[in-house]
C-alpha cells in the first residue's frame, strides 16, 4: 500500500512540482525558532479568510441581491428559516470583526518588531494592499444586508468621493449606478463582495507568503537568521515551519477558536459593536439614524475624516487626511530607518512613541463611535494631529541626534501646530476659543515626551543587539 | 534563411503588437467600467413628482422622494421667516453665493418670490449625504443655545442648517442645502423636478 502511495507521489511529482513545494514552504522552510504569542496572527488571518469564504458560499446560496429582498432574506429566510442559517450568518458576521482584530495584532507585531524593514519592505506593502483590499470587502459586505445602517453608511462613504475636486459628482454617481444608493448599488456590491474582492485577496495572500517566504521571517530579536548557517546550510537559529510551527498554530487555533465560539453563540451582536443596532431596521431612503458610525474596525479613520473642518468650500481636506492616514503606512520601511529592528533594543523612547501611537489609534477609534459633539470633536482633531505627528517622530529616531535638532524640531513642530489653530481660533465663538486653547496642551505635550526627552536624557540610546536570537 | 537577427525589425513589430493590444483592452474595459454608470430605465425614473401642500400647516414639514431623494417641503411662519436675516452672521453662505438653487431661489428665503414661507429642498447634507433632521424648537442648546432660531441638525457629523438649509459656520458642511427645480401649479400643488426655465 505504501509502495503504491509513493509511486503515485513519484508519478505526480513527474508532472507537478508537488513535494518540491512541500519542502519549500512547509517542511524545509525555516523558520526562527524564537516565535513568541504576536506570531501566532499571520496563520489565524490566513484560517479567518478560509471560513469567511466557507461562510460566505453557503449564505449565497440563500442570499438575494435585490433592495425589495435583501433585508428580508438575510433578516428574515437566513436568520430564521434556513436550517443552520442563523450560524452561518453569525459565524460570517463574526468572521469579519474577527478578521480585523486579528490583522491589526498582525500589523501591531510588525511595528514592534521592524518587520517591515529591509529586506521586508515589499512583504509589507503587499500586507497593507491586502488590508485596504479587506476593508473594501468589509464595507461593500455591509451593504448586503440592507439594514438602515448599511444603507446610510453606504451613502456617506459613497459620498466621499464626490468630494474629489470636479469629477466627484460624476465619480460617485458612477460608483453607485444610481444618483442615491439603491438596487443597482446593492447588486454591483454583492458582486464585488462575493466575486472580485475575494480573488484579489486570494491572490495578494499568495504574493504575501511568497514574499515571506523569499526573505524569511523576522523575530522578536529582530536578528536575520540566515546570517548564522550551519554546516548543512541551515540556518542555526532555524527550525522547519512543518512540524514545529504547524503544531504550535493549532495551539493558537485552538484558542481562537474557543474565543470565537463564545461570540458567535453567547453575543454576536457583542453589544452592536459587531452587528449595529440600527442595522435590524430596514433600509431607508428618508430617514438617517441618529447615531451613525461605521463598524469598529474603521471608526479610527473615520474619526479623522470628520475631525478635519472643511476648507476652501470643500471637504475633500478631511477626505484626503483619511486617506492620508492609510496611505502613511504604505511608507512606514522608508520613515522608520532606525538600523535596529526590535523594540527589545531599540530606545526606551521609541517604546514610548509606539505605546502613545496605540493610545492615539484607540482613542480614535473611541471617538469615532462617539456622536460628533463640539468637544469629542476637538478631541479627535488632536489625535489626529498625533496619528500623523507619530510619523514624523519615527523619521526623526531614526538615529541618534544632536540636543539641537530635537529641540529645533520640538520648536518647529509646536509652532506648526499653533499656526494651523489660528484661522479656526480667529472668529470663533468664545466656547470654541477655549476648547482651543485647551486641547493645544494634547499635541504640545506629546512633542516635550517625545522631543525634549531624548535631549535631554539617555533614552534615545538603543541596546546592543545580539548575534543569535535569544530563547 | 538567414541566421541573424533583424533586431530593429522585431523591436517594431513587438511595439506593434503592444499598441494593438492596448488599445483592445481599453476599448473592452471601456463598455465593461461604462456599464456601471446608471442604466436608461434609472434615468428614466427621474421624472417630476407632483405634490398636494393643501394640509400642509405653518411650521410643519413633509416629506416625498423624488429621484429616490427625500424632498422637504416646510411651510414656514411668519416670526421664522424674519429670524432667517438675523442669523446671516452665523452662517458660511448667507447669500447662497457658493449653493446650489435655481435662480429664484437663491435670496434670504431660498424660495419662490411670493411664496416665501413655502421651503423645497432636498433633504440631504451637503457634507456626506446624510438626511439631517428637523429641530424647528428654538435656543436648543447643544444646537447653539441662543444662537439657534430652529433649523436642521445633521446627526452624522454634527452640520447644522438654519430653516433655509443655510449652513451654520464650523460645520462639516461646506454649502447650503441644495433646492430642486419645482414651480407651483397652483396655491396647492407643487411640481418638483421641473420649472419654467428647466424641463428635467
Amino acid at each position: 500500500m505504501i509502495k503504491l502511495l509513493q509511486a503515485l507521489l513519484g508519478w505526480v511529482d513527474d508532472r507537478f512540482p508537488l513535494t518540491k513545494m512541500w519542502k519549500e514552504h512547509l517542511s524545509e522552510y525555516y523558520a526562527p525558532k524564537n516565535f513568541n504569542f504576536w506570531y501566532f496572527f499571520g496563520s489565524l488571518a490566513l484560517l479567518v479568510l478560509v471560513l469567511q469564504i466557507v461562510t460566505g458560499i453557503f449564505l449565497t446560496m440563500n442570499y438575494k441581491p435585490d433592495a425589495a429582498l435583501a433585508f428580508a432574506t438575510v433578516e428574515g429566510n437566513i436568520m430564521r428559516d434556513v436550517s443552520w442559517g442563523w450560524l452561518l450568518r453569525y459565524m460570517h458576521s463574526t468572521g469579519s470583526s474577527a478578521f480585523f482584530i486579528v490583522v491589526y495584532l498582525h500589523m501591531y507585531r510588525g511595528l514592534m518588531y521592524g518587520s517591515f524593514k529591509k529586506p521586508r519592505e515589499l512583504l509589507w506593502i503587499f500586507g497593507m494592499v491586502i488590508y485596504v483590499a479587506l476593508m473594501a470587502e468589509a464595507f461593500l459586505g455591509y451593504l448586503l444586508p440592507w439594514g438602515n445602517m448599511s444603507y446610510w453608511g453606504a451613502q456617506v462613504i459613497v459620498n466621499l468621493f464626490s468630494a474629489v475636486p470636479y469629477v466627484g459628482e460624476d465619480l460617485s454617481v458612477w460608483i453607485r449606478g444610481d444618483f442615491v444608493v439603491d438596487d443597482a448599488t446593492l447588486n454591483r456590491f454583492f458582486a464585488f463582495h462575493v466575486v472580485a474582492v475575494p480573488l484579489i485577496l486570494l491572490g495578494l495572500v499568495v504574493a504575501h507568503i511568497l514574499a515571506l517566504h523569499e526573505v524569511g521571517s523576522n523575530n522578536p530579536d529582530g536578528v536575520e537568521i540566515k546570517k548564522k548557517k550551519g554546516a548543512d546550510g541551515k540556518p542555526l537559529d532555524g527550525i522547519p515551519f512543518h512540524p514545529y510551527y504547524t503544531v504550535k498554530d493549532i495551539v493558537g487555533v485552538v484558542v481562537f477558536l474557543i474565543l470565537f465560539a463564545a461570540v458567535i453563540f453567547f453575543m454576536p451582536e457583542f453589544n452592536g459593536l459587531f452587528l449595529e443596532h440600527d442595522n435590524f431596521v430596514p433600509a431607508n431612503p428618508l430617514s438617517t439614524p441618529e447615531h451613525i458610525k461605521p463598524l469598529w474596525y474603521f471608526t479610527p479613520y473615520y474619526a479623522i475624516l470628520r475631525a478635519i473642518p472643511p476648507m476652501f468650500d470643500s471637504q475633500f481636506p478631511g477626505v484626503v487626511a483619511m486617506g492620508a492616514a492609510i496611505v502613511v503606512l504604505f511608507f512606514l520601511p522608508w520613515i522608520d530607518r532606525h538600523p535596529v529592528k526590535s523594540i527589545r533594543y531599540r530606545e526606551p523612547l521609541y517604546t514610548v512613541a509606539l505605546m502613545l501611537f496605540v493610545v492615539t489609534f484607540v482613542v480614535l477609534a473611541w471617538l469615532g463611535m462617539q456622536p460628533a459633539l463640539p468637544h469629542l470633536s476637538e478631541l479627535a482633531l488632536r489625535f489626529s494631529e498625533l496619528y500623523f505627528v507619530f510619523f514624523v517622530i519615527l523619521a526623526i529616531y531614526n538615529q541618534p541626534r544632536t540636543k539641537q535638532y530635537y529641540l529645533t524640531w520640538l520648536a518647529g513642530l509646536s509652532l506648526a501646530i499653533v499656526l494651523m489653530d489660528l484661522p479656526r481660533y480667529i472668529g470663533a465663538t468664545i466656547e470654541k476659543q477655549i476648547l482651543i486653547r485647551f486641547s493645544v496642551f494634547i499635541p504640545l505635550l506629546y512633542l516635550i515626551v517625545t522631543l525634549w526627552l531624548p535631549a535631554v536624557t539617555k533614552w534615545n540610546q538603543s541596546k546592543t543587539v545580539p548575534d543569535r536570537v535569544t530563547t | 534563411m538567414s541566421e541573424s537577427v533583424d533586431t530593429s525589425k522585431r523591436r517594431f513589430l513587438t511595439t506593434l503588437t503592444s499598441v494593438a493590444g492596448t488599445v483592445g483592452a481599453v476599448g473592452v474595459a471601456y463598455p465593461l467600467l461604462a456599464s456601471m454608470a446608471p442604466s436608461a430605465r434609472t434615468l428614466a425614473a427621474g421624472a417630476p413628482v407632483e405634490v398636494d401642500i393643501s394640509k400642509l400647516e405653518a411650521g410643519a414639514m413633509m416629506v416625498e422622494l423624488w429621484r429616490k431623494q427625500p424632498i422637504w417641503i416646510l411651510r414656514r411662519t411668519k416670526e421664522t421667516l424674519a429670524d432667517l436675516a438675523k442669523v446671516a452672521d452665523f452662517l458660511s453662505d448667507p447669500d447662497s453665493a457658493k449653493s446650489k438653487q435655481p435662480g429664484y431661489a437663491q435670496n434670504t428665503y431660498r424660495s419662490t418670490k411670493g411664496r416665501e414661507e413655502i421651503l423645497v429642498m432636498i433633504g440631504l447634507c451637503t457634507h456626506l449625504g446624510c438626511s439631517p433632521k428637523h429641530r424647528p424648537e428654538l435656543g436648543v442648546a447643544e444646537l447653539g443655545g441662543n444662537t439657534w432660531l430652529g433649523g436642521f441638525f445633521c446627526p452624522c457629523h454634527g452640520s447644522r442648517f438654519d430653516l433655509a438649509g443655510r449652513v451654520y459656520k464650523g460645520s462639516p458642511a461646506p454649502i447650503n442645502m441644495p433646492i430642486p427645480p419645482y414651480k407651483f401649479i397652483n396655491d396647492t400643488t407643487i411640481l418638483i423636478g421641473e420649472d419654467e426655465g428647466v424641463k428635467a
